[in-house]
């Protein structure tokens, strides 16, 4: 017989140990499906490897793929340490992405010190409405915020589309759906000249020690995280815990929402209805991979990006489909959940039948 | 614009029935699911997955029928991986469910691309056709609205029936309803309730996944990429509003169907005064709306949500 019993404490090893090993299991078991799409494995994944490290420029493409990875991670981190179930990360990053390009498209000319704060900041407030509503809902009628954000998404894009092709449409564009272009002085900056990788990193990076000091060091760290893990406790304590739900939201959602800012001011310079391609969704994973640590999110965002980066050098190389990266990032998931649970039992050996 | 006109049109009705099909099947699903304790957002994956894997079975020469056990085995499949991560190991319920979306997803999107790599137009099946019931016709108005179904409507029709009476008239359905509940009690009996939760979650997500297979065996002849497009979520808002009664599942479905219908009627005859995406998103605005306002009144299952472990009072 196996017994299994409660840790006290997970050990330290534990917990970096379990995303490093989820991540390998995870690429190693990509090799069932490359295998069974015929390919060569060996040569799969050196053409990964070139992908993500092959060139200064597959460096920097991939740290630019981690950039918006590393806000939507945080805006779970954040959300889920409170366990509030922001699900509508991809919503609020249109809704970032749709404020940047209502204020920077010309509604505002100043020069770039002016109008780039004035962008992130109309970015971050649209992303952090976009996730009060839902949670109002929750807090006020008890509406499940899993369905709502999650539903939320698909109003949020339908209305983009619409807002594409009505007032935010380009009448230069040709009759594509997209947005005018930011203005000059609205464009985050390049960080290396000819490379595609932008002032948004840096941001990004901030935000994540931001959010750190926030949830270890500030009181409003430790209401959020004593909310999350017993409410009733937290309500017994004498925490507000609906207006520290509200705080999680307007701070989870407004990191979303400069995903959105990031990635049409740092990278597209336009808005179309492809911007993210489930941006928020894998947030999620990362912030599971990070094991809910704001710092951790920036590895497994990176680590998650090189799959991306990696498999779409390997899918033009070798003509194996590129949704085996989405299918990596969901075995990494999964691994991690049941790594978790290793990590916070023993097994125990025994001749008695447990009574 | 004559709104009763509409109404009292058969292609109405007969679309309605349509639309509400793979909702049925859907929310059925995640009401057996949730009746045994555990929310499974893997919903929404297990529609892409059951949709996929059905037509793909026919395409490679099953027969339809066949294709529709593809489907539930595949749905079945996904469901036990569910079960194992949140009933044994009782992890998050949320994040395993959204971790079985991705898989599904991804694993279906990936087997279609290296299955069918080189076709550019989707390639099609011949689907269900409308089930010609001796009689059925000829009922006066909704004898007309039930002969343009096919049989898997009638299928979902059948579960509805199936499953509130297995359910609320079996010894098997009391237990189930009992181990969402008051999983203690359960145990005290010296029933399993690791055993009942994991058939629950394994029969639930194959019942899911014919709300997909519907869509591409059934409502259309193919499948492509985004087709689900949120009904499993949806399906999650309707077991709420349905309070977990089969029948209000049925009703909850049906009315929104209905109102899916209705909508697409309204908008070729007002389409020039509104953007057609207000129409578009009525079907989501309407599932937030119905579920806020019966948030507070649901009949939650007591033990949704809550992990239980042997021995570990």
């Amino acid at each position: 017989m196996i017994r299994i019993e409660p840790r006290e404490m997970p050990s330290k090893w534990w917990t970096v140990g379990i995303p490093i090993m989820s991540a390998l299991v995870a690429i190693l078991l990509a090799a069932i499906p490359l295998a069974l799409a015929g390919a060569n494995i060996f040569e799969a994944y050196t053409q990964m490897a070139k992908g993500i490290f092959g060139s200064t420029f597959a460096f920097t493409e991939m740290l630019t793929r981690a950039t918006p990875l590393i806000f939507t991670g945080l805006a779970a981190t954040i959300a889920f340490r409170a366990k509030l179930w922001n699900i509508g990360a991809e919503g609020q990053l249109y809704l970032g992405a749709m404020a940047a390009v209502t204020v920077g498209t010309g509604l505002i000319d100043a020069p770039s010190f002016i109008l780039i704060p004035v962008i992130l900041f109309a970015g971050a407030i649209s992303g952090a409405v976009g996730m009060a509503a839902p949670t109002y809902l929750k807090t006020r009628f008890g509406a499940d915020e899993v369905v709502t954000t999650l539903l939320l998404n698909f109003i949020i894009i339908i209305f983009l589309q619409m807002m594409l092709e009505g007032p935010l449409k380009d009448p230069m564009g040709m009759g594509w759906p997209q947005s005018e272009p930011i203005l000059e002085n609205g464009i985050l900056p390049q960080l290396i000249p000819r490379m595609r990788i932008h002032a948004g990193l840096i941001i990004a990076l901030i935000s994540a020690g931001l959010v750190h000091l926030l949830l270890s060091k500030s009181i409003w760290g430790f209401k959020t995280r004593a909310v999350g893990e017993n409410a009733p406790a937290a309500l017994h304590a004498g925490i507000n815990v609906n207006r520290t739900f509200m705080g999680a939201a307007v701070v989870s959602g407004a990191i979303a929402g400069l995903a959105g800012v990031s990635e049409v001011a740092g990278l597209r310079g336009y808005l179309t209805t492809d911007l993210s391609p489930g941006f928020g969704y894998t947030g999620i994973v990362v912030a599971m991979l990070a094991g809910l640590s704001p710092i951790g999110v920036v590895i497994s965002a990176i680590f998650i990006a090189s799959i991306f980066v990696g498999a779409d050098t390997m899918s033009r190389a070798i003509g194996v489909s590129s949704y085996l990266a989405d299918l990596v990032v969901a075995i990494s998931l999964i691994c991690v959940l049941i790594g978790g649970f290793v990590a916070r039992y023993r097994f125990i050996r025994t001749n008695k039948v447990n009574a | 614009m004559d709104i009763l006109q509409i109404l009292l049109n058969e292609s109405f009705w007969a679309a309605t029935l349509r639309i509400a099909t793979p909702l049925i099947f859907g929310v059925l699903g995640a009401l057996i699911c949730e009746k045994s304790g555990v929310l499974n957002l893997g919903i929404e994956g297990i529609f892409v997955a059951g949709a996929m894997a059905g037509w793909m079975a026919v395409w490679f020469g099953f027969t339809l029928w066949m294709g529709l056990l593809v489907a539930v085995i595949v749905g079945g499949t996904f469901g036990l991986i569910h079960a194992i991560l949140t009933v044994p190991l009782g992890l998050s319920q949320h994040v395993s469910g959204l971790g079985v979306t991705l898989l599904a997803t991804s694993i279906s999107y990936f087997t279609y691309r290296t299955a069918l790599p080189k076709l550019s137009s989707p390639p099609k099946i011949e689907p269900f056709q409308p089930l010609d019931i001796p009689y059925i016709s000829e009922i006066p108005f909704i004898g007309l609205v039930l002969a343009e179904q096919t049989a898997m409507t009638w299928l979902a029709l059948f579960m509805v029936v199936l499953v509130w009476w297995i359910l609320n008239r079996t010894p098997l359905g009391l237990s189930i309803r009992a181990v969402g509940d008051n999983p203690d009690a359960v145990d005290a009996q010296g029933l399993s309730v690791y055993g009942l939760r994991i058939g629950a979650i394994v029969v639930g997500s194959s019942v899911m996944a014919l709300g997909g297979a519907f869509l591409t065996m059934s409502a259309f002849d193919s499948f492509f990429f985004g087709m689900v497009n949120g009904r499993g979520w949806i399906c999650i808002a309707l077991v709420i509003f349905a309070s977990w009664r089969p029948g209000k599942a049925l009703l909850g479905a049906i009315l929104f169907g209905a109102f899916d219908a209705f909508q697409v009627r309204l908008q070729t005859e007002v389409g020039a005064f509104l953007p057609s995406q207000v129409f578009l998103m009525a079907p989501y605005v309407l599932s937030i709306i119905a579920l806020v306002i019966v948030a507070r009144r649901a009949e939650y299952p007591r033990a949704l949500l809550k992990p239980w472990f042997k021995g570990a009072r």
